[in-house]
């Protein structure tokens, strides 16, 4: 859009200029134009696509919130600690073994699904059928809980997890990405459609909807509610597990993210519609997206309030997001 | 409510009430400067609890976004004060006009659109970090290096609201009345009944005739307002605002955990749970500064607001209040009409 613009400006100075030695200078600034032009093309290119990269990781991690609010009708406050314990395995599992982030993720997906299903074991399911405000409030506590269990594991200090991988790029035409980057986005994406896959095709993930859908009429035919339960929030736990060890190259490990990224996961969830597979996913694309185009054209500081700023005028326009269930 | 008032049983209430003020008055006039200073804040948080009690354990709408209204107020006064060196009196005023308003357009926002339950909860969220997040980038606010407050001198000077730390604790004990008699009284009023009514049933309330959206934004910028007036008073307290100290999430968290813990719906519960909480808080936040391990309070009020929830959903207080009539009931061997708030 600017790049055109400022393309049309150059052609018309052009076209106006008469003397031969300033039409050499004009030449030489539509030059400078076009290559600007392309730079600006090529730099909005470059932030959109990493902006989606980034909205695919999202997108996972609010993939786990809303299974678990789908299924299980309560809001994960703690959702964002999760995401940080995952940051800490993918950085101590490449410190310490030096293996692919692949295998961290692998490892992170593991480890926080049988966190998962215990911490519903243990904890929430006595509050699962309480009123909504007791949940939010065992939830805060969990989140407070677990932020100072990273506090007192890891201390305060950000652990810089510069890898190699960190610092290579790979380049698509114009279009110059990370690979870590890449790579997260990657296989967030896979495990976004495979996740989509087995709730849709399998017979667990057929008893799963069926519990989100109507549970009362799910224990009558004979799920196991319990069970049920406890291995959705084993899942979303593990959603989130694998999208912190992804990131964990491009993030410095630090138990303070853990708020941003709750806040950030509602956001997405909410932007999408609470409870819905595809509203995560493009809740995940819309706020990556939007907030890599705010740190461009506004200030960093920027980057960080737009989400909410979007927030608001969802909520307040569309209530339920883009594909929001009713009842809440 | 079912049962009758009963007069004598009231007045008693009346009186055991003034005089643990009375009590907390002795505490701050014969205490140490440290002891002086956390219950300063703990009774500002108390009146800032009960602000967000009457919202949620009253009116039903669960908001943890407390800390924009608490950041506003602040603000109001740090901003009239230090810019414009106009009296703190005023700046309180201006702050609770200027979070009811905004609460009130929230609530108008949100009811309108039917938004409400958890999308409610997560927009009052929303906002308070909206707004966090803009005043850490205002500069006429100070941004992130915040806005001081010059020392205090220690003279008394009621028309500034300035003064020593024990000035403030009196200012925060008579803040911490006026909310516990405030809720006491309109928790009795028509407002009161009202309130919760709607909470307890939207729909069979507006059957009656009840205007539910019109009470939900009264509830909500009443709310607001007194958060506010905490808010401007917590500043003078600190001497300081930062954004991320004032309006972060933390805030939100200290203000829920009174009544939340204390019980909610009732006029003690918020001073109880303060007087439980944030001393516990503040001693494991000294202990983990000591050993050098930080997060032991985040880790001490996780614990107590699982716990409260899981063994005591009604909170401390209404258990002390069911402890001392099943004791009262065996001593004299007589049913006791026991009020709570909520009921």
């Amino acid at each position: 859009m600017l790049s055109r613009r400022r393309a049309y400006v150059c052609r018309n100075a052009a076209g106006a200029s008469q003397s031969p030695s300033e039409r050499v200078s004009i030449e030489i600034s539509i030059f400078t134009c076009f290559i600007q032009g392309s730079l600006m093309l090529s730099l909005w290119l470059n932030v959109v696509a990493s902006g989606i990269l980034m909205g695919l990781v999202y997108g996972l991690v609010a993939l786990g919130l809303t299974i678990i609010f789908g299924v299980m009708r309560v809001v994960n406050f703690a959702h964002g600690e999760m995401v940080v314990f995952g940051v800490y395995i993918g950085y101590w599992s490449v410190r310490m073994w030096e293996v692919p982030i692949i295998a961290a993720a692998a490892l992170a997906a593991a480890v926080m699904f049988v966190f998962g299903y215990f911490l519903e074991k243990l904890i929430v399911k006595r509050f699962v059928n309480s009123p909504h405000h007791y949940q939010f409030i065992v939830f805060i506590g969990l989140s407070l809980l677990f932020s100072g269990i990273l506090l007192v594991a890891f201390g305060p200090d950000p652990r810089p997890t510069a890898s190699q991988l960190s610092f290579r790029t790979v380049s698509i035409g114009i279009l110059t990405l990370d690979l870590a980057r890449l790579q997260a986005a990657g296989v967030a994406g896979l495990l976004i459609v495979m996740l989509g896959a087995y709730l849709k095709y399998s017979s667990f993930g057929r008893s799963l909807r069926a519990a989100a859908n109507n549970r009362l009429g799910g224990l009558i035919v004979g799920l196991i509610i319990p069970r049920i339960y406890a291995i959705t929030f084993g899942i979303g736990a593990a959603c989130a597990g694998v999208a912190g060890a992804l990131i964990s190259p491009l993030f410095d490990a630090q138990p303070y993210l853990a708020m941003d990224f709750t806040l950030l996961a509602f956001v997405t969830v909410i932007v999408g519609g609470l409870g819905s597979f595809g509203g995560a996913l493009l809740g995940g694309l819309t706020i990556g997206v939007a907030e890599a185009v705010a740190a461009l054209m506004f200030s960093p500081s920027m980057k960080t309030a737009l989400p909410y700023a979007l927030l608001i005028i969802i909520l307040i326009f569309r209530p339920r997001g883009f594909f929001g269930v009713r009842e809440v | 409510m079912s049962e009758k008032f009963n007069k004598a049983a009231e007045t008693k209430r009346w009186i055991a009430g003034a005089i643990v003020f009375v009590i907390l008055g002795l505490v701050g006039a014969l205490s140490n400067s440290y002891i002086v200073s956390l219950m300063t804040i703990v009774l500002l948080f108390t009146f800032m609890g009960q602000s967000w009690n009457l919202m949620l354990g009253i009116g039903g709408q669960l908001s943890i976004g407390h800390a924009l209204f608490v950041g506003l107020g602040a603000y109001s006064v740090g901003v009239l004060y230090l810019k414009y060196g106009i009296s703190p009196w005023i700046g309180l005023l201006a702050g609770m006009v200027i979070a009811g308003s905004v609460g009130a357009v929230l609530a108008w926002l949100s009811f309108r659109f039917e938004v409400h339950g958890i999308y409610f909860a997560l927009l009052t969220i929303a906002a308070a970090e909206f707004a966090r997040i803009m005043f850490s980038g205002w500069e006429f606010v100070g941004a992130m290096q915040g806005l001081f407050f010059p020392a205090p001198t220690g003279e008394v000077d009621i028309s500034m609201l300035r003064g020593g730390a024990r000035f403030y604790y009196f200012v925060a004990l008579a803040l911490a009345a006026i909310g516990i008699a405030g809720t006491e009284l309109i928790s009795r009023s028509y407002l009161g009944y009202v309130w919760r009514a709607m909470r307890d049933d939207d729909e069979a309330a507006r059957a009656l005739g009840v205007r539910t959206f019109r009470h939900k934004i009264l509830v909500i910028s009443i709310s607001a307002a007194s958060a506010a007036a905490g808010g401007g008073i917590l500043a003078l307290v600190q001497g300081a605002i930062f954004p991320d100290s004032i309006m972060g999430m933390g805030i939100s968290v200290d203000v829920l955990i009174g009544p939340v813990v204390g019980g909610l719906g009732t006029a003690f519960g918020p001073l109880v749970g303060s007087l439980a909480a944030i001393p516990l808080n503040h001693l494991m936040g000294a202990l983990g500064d000591s050993l050098g391990i930080p997060g032991l309070n985040n880790i001490a009020y996780g614990v107590i607001l699982i716990s409260v929830v899981w063994f005591l959903p009604d909170g401390i207080w209404p258990a002390v209040v069911r402890g001392y009539a099943a004791i009262k009931g065996s001593l004299f061997a007589r049913p006791l009409k026991l009020r709570k708030a909520e009921e």
